[in-house]
């Protein structure tokens, strides 16, 4: 911990977490303009495959810059994509979240999350492992990097129409 | 149930001489288990790629049908598959995906088997007599032939060698296929799983149908730079066509000028690869390489669907393995260059994740309609599911009817193929 640090250890573990359940709940409203507004423009966001972390080397469900981001909302967003109007509805809780580092304004962590989808009449259930990198800015959290790695994101799964 | 005497003799009503299929076909649970028996114990099947098992020992699961098998090359480099269950008590003798190895053991009662299947060492023979015949309990082999890296299985000993059942034109298809390599081996890079709840001949007529493309992908359309779009007006262009190709086998020739990449091998490196071509110049590549990597990039123009499990989609393959009369997965592996420029290999990683799997801007949509047909088939069950598109102005090809782009062809040449193997008699 620097003296400049804009992290404040005392209610660290308090502010992240309310800014994982702020995304949570943007994600499962589906408020994708918000959603991105959290992001630093150079973060990624990767549904890896797998244990490996070689991202760039390997296959991904998604390896997204800020312009895959952008293109990805855009879909979810214009009405042409079948599989998202509608996309399915979605409840998430995010928990067990971890602190790893805390360093600067950077800070590492680790969360779990369950996911329920409805579609169809049929519901689906999906846990994953995250993985963030935030950094603090004076306009709160902003993600640096996050990684939803799905429990059995090297099985046999079904398409998403939306986000982790 | 006996073979002899099909349940469903009256095949002409399940797809009928004007390429109408019946209901029954996506819904029947007993016609699924006699197509499990007819079809897919009887034909080749693709199992694996060579690049995802190189080494001597190495293996991967896979399926043949309903079959879970084990394709594995042994000391000597010969590639085997087979059945994935003990001779002693069905137990699976292997459930990693993908290793390395000297034997398979059984977890249960410890009977090991050796990389060619045949069973090596039984814990206390003695209790088993001195006649047990070791020689007549290995693994339930299958037979294996590979083309281009792909490999095949099949149960039935009768089949035709491999490359006479996908024909000359399939194999020179593949061959242009794999010049998608650039110079380089083709790897697997890695795969995209999905289960659908549907049939499995839904995919099986999809690869070679252009007609659903501007509409189902207009939003994948609308993400992609000027160039790229171009690529995919093919519907517009009326250049491609989609031709029989034998055996259930069929092609969609998208872009004909990318029909052999290697016919391209003098023009200027594309607009949209220039970044990528300045970046492989870095590296050291001849001029020569960097326009026959660059093009290898972008891939060839066309898809193959190869009856009844493996289509060859632009760049990667799509495999389906049935699982029950309404429920399919579906793999989407990803295709790179062995030894390739990495910039290059990368670059084909995110086009793939652009359109392909779960998260990608093509698949939910595929998986959505594909679910739709199997959900819209629950009601007027009278009604046929038409496949007679373009039946009006084919013409013949070079092994069979060749039609516009968007002509149901290839779902046509896939159906003759299901009817022929249908019809056949199994020995009980």
């Amino acid at each position: 911990m620097t003296e400049h640090s804009k992290i404040d250890p005392r209610t660290l573990l308090w502010d992240v977490t309310e800014f994982l359940w702020h995304e949570a709940d943007i994600l499962d409203r589906k408020d994708y303009d918000t959603w991105l507004d959290l992001w630093i423009e150079d973060g990624v966001y990767i549904l890896p495959i797998g244990e490996g972390d070689d991202y760039e080397n390997q296959l991904n469900l998604c390896y997204d810059n800020d312009k895959m981001r952008r293109m990805r909302i855009d879909r979810f967003k214009r009405g042409f994509s079948i599989s998202s109007a509608p996309a399915a509805d979605t409840i998430r809780t995010v928990s067990r979240i971890a602190i790893e580092s805390a360093e600067g304004d950077m800070i590492t962590l680790r969360a779990a999350e369950h996911l329920i989808e409805d579609k169809f009449g049929r519901q689906r259930t999906w846990a994953a492992n995250l993985s963030y990198r935030l950094r603090k800015t004076d306009g709160g959290f902003k993600i640096d990097r996050k990684i939803a790695r799905l429990l059995n994101s090297d099985g046999m799964l079904n398409s998403f129409s939306y986000l982790f | 149930m006996s073979l002899d005497e099909p349940k469903f003799s009256d095949l002409d009503a399940l797809y009928s001489p004007d390429a109408k299929v019946a209901t029954a076909m996506y819904e029947d649970p007993a016609l699924f288990r006699e197509e499990m028996e007819k079809i897919f114990k009887r034909t080749w099947v693709y199992v694996a790629h060579e690049s995802e098992f190189p080494d001597k020992g190495s293996f991967k699961l896979s399926q043949v049908g309903l079959d879970p098998v084990i394709v594995v090359r042994d000391r000597k480099g010969k590639i085997h598959c087979m059945v994935n269950r003990c001779r002693h008590r069905a137990a699976t003798v292997c459930e990693v995906k993908k290793g390395k190895t000297s034997s398979f053991q059984c977890p249960y009662h410890g009977w090991g088997y050796g990389l060619d299947g045949s069973l090596r060492a039984v814990p206390y023979p003695e209790q088993y007599g001195d006649d047990f015949d070791k020689s007549q309990h290995g693994l339930l082999r299958l037979r294996a032939e590979t083309y281009e890296g792909m490999v095949f299985a099949t149960f039935n000993e009768e089949a035709e060698p491999l490359v006479d059942f996908l024909g000359p034109e399939v194999c020179r298809y593949v061959s242009l296929f794999m010049k998608q390599g650039g110079g380089f081996p083709v790897k697997v890079l890695g795969e995209h799983q999905f289960n659908v709840p549907m049939n499995w001949k839904v995919q099986l007529e999809n690869t070679t149908d252009a007609y659903h493309f501007p509409v189902v992908h207009k939003s994948f359309m609308q993400t992609l730079d000027a160039q790229t779009e171009d690529l995919f007006a093919f519907m517009d262009k009326n250049e491609g066509w989609v031709e029989d190709l034998g055996n259930g086998h069929s092609i969609m020739m998208m872009m004909p000028d990318r029909e052999d990449l290697d016919a391209r091998l003098d023009d200027p490196v594309e607009p949209r690869f220039e970044w990528l071509a300045e970046e492989i110049r870095k590296e050291g590549y001849s001029e020569e390489q960097v326009r026959k990597i660059t093009l290898a990039v972008g891939g060839p123009g066309f898809n193959m669907n190869l009856f009844p499990n493996v289509s060859l989609s632009l760049s990667f393959f799509r495999v389906l393995t049935p699982v029950s009369v309404d429920q399919t997965n579906i793999r989407h592996i990803a295709l790179g260059m062995d030894g390739g420029p990495a910039i290059a290999n990368q670059t084909r990683l995110r086009l793939h994740e652009h359109f392909q799997g779960p998260m990608g801007f093509g698949s939910p949509d595929d998986a959505e309609v594909w679910e739709r047909v199997q959900r819209g088939t629950a009601g007027g069950e009278e009604l046929p599911i038409l496949v007679n598109r373009g039946i009006v102005d084919e013409e013949p090809g070079v092994m069979g009817p060749r039609g516009h782009v968007s002509a149901e062809t290839g779902m046509r040449a896939a159906y003759s193929m299901w009817k022929r193997m249908m019809q056949a008699e199994v020995a009980p």
